[in-house]
């Protein structure tokens, strides 16, 4: 094997090599990305209109120049030729420097933000203050870093975007939930939260709220600033707590259970647009070995486990303890959210025992300790007991969970263990999302028959590190919660073995074990057990 | 305890183990001197594409076999002695056995092309094949591919993302026209042609030519062209892997011959996979067979009848796909590259030129007989049972919806085929 691997890095120049139009597009996107690195190194700009757009243009030049230049005048189909051979895909050392660029990025805009020109006192200076005409042109505001990150972001998913649709554009699945999230990113992420602080003027004091962003993605949701202004903004505000509120519990079910989770995590999510796109380069470096698969069930489901205890100890701690002011009293819902998850985990257990047998043991473990969290909120919150101190909680999940693991490491470290290492080891959204799809959704990769001649692209391009084939070669069908329904191992499969369909939910977990046409003898004697 | 030993880790010979051990505790030995673990063959070309690396070819992780206690050896057997029932291994050790399964796949096919033996002339079967090409490639100018088949265009396909110039030789008209028909071989040439691949039909090889140090340095056609080349690539088919076995005391013809149950002539040796030829041919199929699935049928099938379950096997339906550079195919059924007696055969071709369908039909009755599909995913699922009740073309192109196994939202074409069927077809 030593011997392949050597040779095939060495010799693989060919396929590796950038053509001029690629060479040039690249010169193009990096003299933008410079000119915004001289502006953090606080190089006055006479004319930040001018300097801004000249930067920011040519990086989405840049990068809609390379994708021309790499796929137009080639045939459509599948573009994976020489991923392995190339430095920035198989984690050479261009993966690395980009991975310690990223990260360094990240490091800045959540520690280190006076160095990206934030001023505590008086106007921002350096990267910051060249946004400014932006951020004035959209909400009438200065910018702020979350400004720069968030147009950044913007121009990643419409840029790389672009570059997805020019590859995959035989396959209009995929161009279709493309234009989703490139649409979704750009009116509810960005454009609509800057415009709606336009609104904050007259008597009004919204937060910024980006729509699609659903608690418990969105962690900080119903922290107690954020629903003192919606409350004080009058009806629109109402509409939005309730909104939100809404969305996790009726809205999220729902869509789920029609289409699988991927309706969100690769059609409207901003963390899986970015993924999709600026991350599409990347997705064959996730882990598929089973030991991964265990490492991801504990720990998304313990993010998931942290976000609902610190949410509840957020909300608790900002309740009164008196009901004739307000209903909603501390008791009233620490007693809630207990029963409600007892409900759950009842009715899960009732209708799914079967399927749930390996899983239940773990979901009984995280239950458990939440509805003990409760308990403890309940005799200890009068003593500010560190542990379940509420404000600890939520800056320790802040920094843990929001910061360290779905910026620095999630998405600065692309390059090196795959684009969607985030969305599978950590979002606890995935993990209700997933928890749904595999237990209450019509949603499946159906496998067809026989004709699986177990190559491993599908398992190979999975950016969530599902050992598809494992499935496929068996003729069972892919249920599997952390699943995203990207679609690309279906794309890619040279065989035509994979569709992503929503079906009836009878008989949407198989277990065929073989293959149509052959002998019906043989099928029993081979469901009996299975290897 | 029973000893179990499969010779070739393949496809047909893994599959056997694993449902040898799912049906007992006996101790089971895989042999194979080509790679330490299975792999998938299948996939050989896209390591060279650097589509994948060697470790993603391995569908089980290295952990599965010792703790389904497979034990695997990676050495040539190059003598069995069957009264003893006694492996001999290249190495002279030697390795008892209390039944025997043969499972030793294929090789590619030589004719004794002069200068065949040259350096820079191989196939592209196996592992060791790989790595030569890798070597052999790099650097060079100019290849040429025999054998308009299946891995022909493969070969032609890999070299070609290195950006080699190909050459592919076809003996026929058109590719693959001694299975597909004139119409589908045409509009795949047309697009091997379109791919930048320099394809030449009715072109045979006759010498390999080689310079002092023994290497490629051209081909000479039939017709007395040089080609200039650096790499020759034999894909003239595959032949069963059974040279060590011809002076023993075992039955062969191509391959080892078995019965239905797979069990050749001696008592407690069995043989599946590419290397077995049926004795009797079932239904319409070859008496070898060199495809994945079928390779993986005679394993499952193989472990019953060793644990006690005496099994025959029956691979049902005729079904198989590849890939043609961007154009996938699938069949169901039998298409033939002629249309047999009392049959027909219907073709629609998408304006692209990159899908179309072929369907087979008995003239007489309309009975459904087989399909072709290029480009357009269908469901084996659905095309088993209407062959199965031995549905009527006429029933299959109006619910041909229903076989459609295309990703979501892709545009469909069913309408257009069957209205292309009525004008053409049904009132002839
Ligand atoms: C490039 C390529 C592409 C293909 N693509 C497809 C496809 O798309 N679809 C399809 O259906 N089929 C395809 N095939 C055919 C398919 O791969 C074979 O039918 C299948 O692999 C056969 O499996 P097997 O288990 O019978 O034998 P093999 O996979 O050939 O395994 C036999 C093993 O036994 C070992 N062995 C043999 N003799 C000895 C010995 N004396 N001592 C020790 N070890 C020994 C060999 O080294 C080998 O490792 C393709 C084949 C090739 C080469
Ligand atoms: S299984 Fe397929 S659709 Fe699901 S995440 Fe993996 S590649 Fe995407
Ligand atoms: S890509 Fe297709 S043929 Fe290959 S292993 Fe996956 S399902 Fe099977």
């Amino acid at each position: 094997m030593s011997r392949i691997e050597q040779n095939m890095s060495v010799t693989g120049e060919a396929a590796a090599t950038l053509n001029t139009g690629q060479k040039l597009a690249s010169f193009l996107g990096m003299s933008g990305l410079i000119i915004l690195c001289l502006a953090a190194f606080n190089l006055n700009f006479p004319n930040k209109v001018l300097w801004l757009s000249i930067a920011l243009g040519s990086i989405i030049a840049g990068i809609c120049w390379f994708a021309q230049a790499t796929y137009s005048g080639r045939p459509a189909g599948i573009k994976n030729d020489g991923v392995w051979f190339k430095s920035m895909t198989s984690r050479g050392y261009l993966a690395y420097l980009t991975g310690l660029g990223l990260t360094g990025f990240y490091i800045l805009l959540y520690f280190y933000p006076e160095y990206l020109g934030l001023r505590a006192q008086g106007d921002n200076v350096g990267l910051i203050a060249l946004f400014d005409p932006l951020s004035y042109l959209l909400s009438g505001n200065p910018a702020s870093q979350w400004f720069v990150y968030g147009t950044l972001y913007t121009i990643a998913i419409l840029a790389f975007g672009v570059k997805f649709l020019w590859k995959y554009r035989h396959n209009r699945y995929e161009k279709l939930r493309t234009y989703s999230v490139m649409f979704f990113q750009l009116a509810f992420a960005f454009l609509i939260p800057e415009f709606m602080s336009r609104l904050n003027d007259d008597g009004m004091n919204l937060p910024y709220y980006d729509l699609k962003n659903i608690w418990p993605l969105n962690y900080y949701n119903f922290e107690q600033y954020r629903i003192d202004g919606f409350l004080s903004s009058g009806d629109i505000g109402l509409a939005l707590l309730i909104f939100g509120v809404v969305s996790i519990f009726v809205i999220t079910p729902i869509l789920t259970y029609k289409y699988g989770k991927r309706w969100y995590c690769s059609w409207v999510c901003g963390c899986g647009g970015l993924a999709e796109t600026a991350g599409d380069p990347y997705r064959q470096l996730s882990d598929k070995s089973l030991f991964a698969w265990k490492v991801e069930r504990w720990v998304v489901h313990s993010v998931l486990v942290f976000v609902v205890l610190m949410t509840t100890a957020v909300v608790y701690s900002y309740l009164g303890y008196d009901s004739s002011k307000y209903w909603l009293t501390r008791d009233v819902f620490l007693i809630g959210v207990g029963v409600f998850l007892s409900l759950l985990f009842a009715a899960i257990w009732y209708f799914k025992r079967q399927e749930l047998q390996k899983d239940a043991r773990y979901g009984a473990i995280g239950y458990l300790v939440i509805i003990l969290g409760l308990i403890a909120f309940h005799y200890f919150s009068g003593q500010n007991l560190f542990l379940f101190n509420a404000e600890n909680l939520r800056q320790a999940y802040g920094f843990l969970i929001g910061s360290i693991f779905s910026g620095v490491i999630g998405t600065g470290f692309y390059p090196i263990f795959g684009n969607r290492v985030w969305c599978r080891f950590g979002c606890p959204m995935a993990a209700i999302l997933g928890m749904q799809q595999r237990l209450f959704s019509k949603f499946r990769i159906t496998t067809n028959g026989g004709q699986c001649i177990s190559c491993g692209n599908c398992s190979t391009y999975c950016e969530m590190g599902i050992d598809v084939r494992a499935y496929a070669q068996k003729g069972e069908n892919i249920v599997r919660s952390s699943c995203v329904g990207c679609g690309i191992c279906s794309a890619v499969c040279p065989r035509g073995v994979l569709k992503l369909e929503n079906g009836s939910t009878n008989n949407r977990i198989t277990t065929e074990n073989g293959v149509v046409g052959e002998n019906v003898d043989l099928l029993d004697l081979l469901k009996q057990k299975s290897l | 305890m029973e000893h179990i030993v499969i010779i070739g880790n393949g496809i047909a010979g893994i599959t056997a183990a694993r449902h040898i051990r799912k049906a007992s505790d006996c101790r089971i030995t895989v042999i194979s001197g080509e790679s330490d673990y299975f792999f998938s063959r299948t996939a050989l070309m896209y390591v060279y594409m650097g589509h994948m690396k060697w470790d993603h070819l391995k569908p089980y992780e290295d952990w599965f076999w010792e703790k389904n206690r497979i034990e695997l050896i990676n050495a040539w057997v190059d003598h069995i002695d069957f009264k003893n029932k006694e492996l001999g291994f290249s190495s002279r050790e030697t390795l008892r056995y209390d039944k025997l399964i043969l499972a030793t796949g294929s090789l590619p096919n030589r004719f004794g092309w002069p200068g065949e033996d040259l350096d820079g002339v191989q196939g592209m079967v196996t592992k060791q094949d790989l790595e030569k090409l890798e070597e052999r490639t790099s650097g060079i100018h100019h290849a040429v591919v025999i054998g308009g088949g299946l891995i022909g265009v493969e070969l032609a396909e890999m070299l070609h993302t290195r950006k080699i110039p190909v050459t592919l030789l076809v003996r026929e008209n058109g590719f693959w026209s001694s299975v597909l028909p004139p119409q589908d071989a045409k509009m795949i040439s047309e697009h091997i042609l379109a791919h930048g691949i320099d394809l030449r039909h009715e072109t045979e090889l006759e010498e390999v030519l080689g310079d002092e140090q023994g290497r490629v340095r051209a081909i000479r056609t039939t017709s007395g062209e040089e080609i200039p080349c650096e790499f020759v690539g034999l894909c003239a088919g595959v032949r069963p892997n059974i040279k060590f076995l011809e002076s023993l005391d075992i039955e062969t013809h191509k391959g080892i011959l078995v019965n239905e149950f797979l069990e050749t002539s001696v008592p407690d040796v069995y043989a599946i996979g590419d290397c077995a030829q049926q004795k009797k041919a079932i239904g319409l199929r070859k008496p070898v067979e060199a495809v994945w699935y079928t390779g993986r049928i005679m394993g499952e099938t193989v472990a019953q009848t060793v644990t006690g379950t005496r099994t025959s096997y029956q691979p049902g339906n005729w079904f198989n796909s590849a890939k043609f550079f961007d154009i996938e195919y699938q069949t169901y059924g039998w298409v033939f590259n002629k249309p047999g007696l009392n049959e027909q055969h219907f073709h629609w071709q998408h304006e692209s030129g990159e899908k179309a369908i072929t369907i087979a039909f008995d003239t007489e009755t309309g009975k459904f007989k087989g399909i072709n599909t290029f480009g357009i995913r269908m469901r084996q699922k659905v095309f088993d049972r209407w062959l199965n009740e031995e549905k009527t073309i006429t029933h299959v192109l109006s619910n041909l919806k229903a076989a459609n196994f295309d990703p979501e939202f892709y545009e469909r074409h069913e309408a257009e085929i069957f209205k292309y069927f009525t004008k053409n077809l049904q009132n002839t």
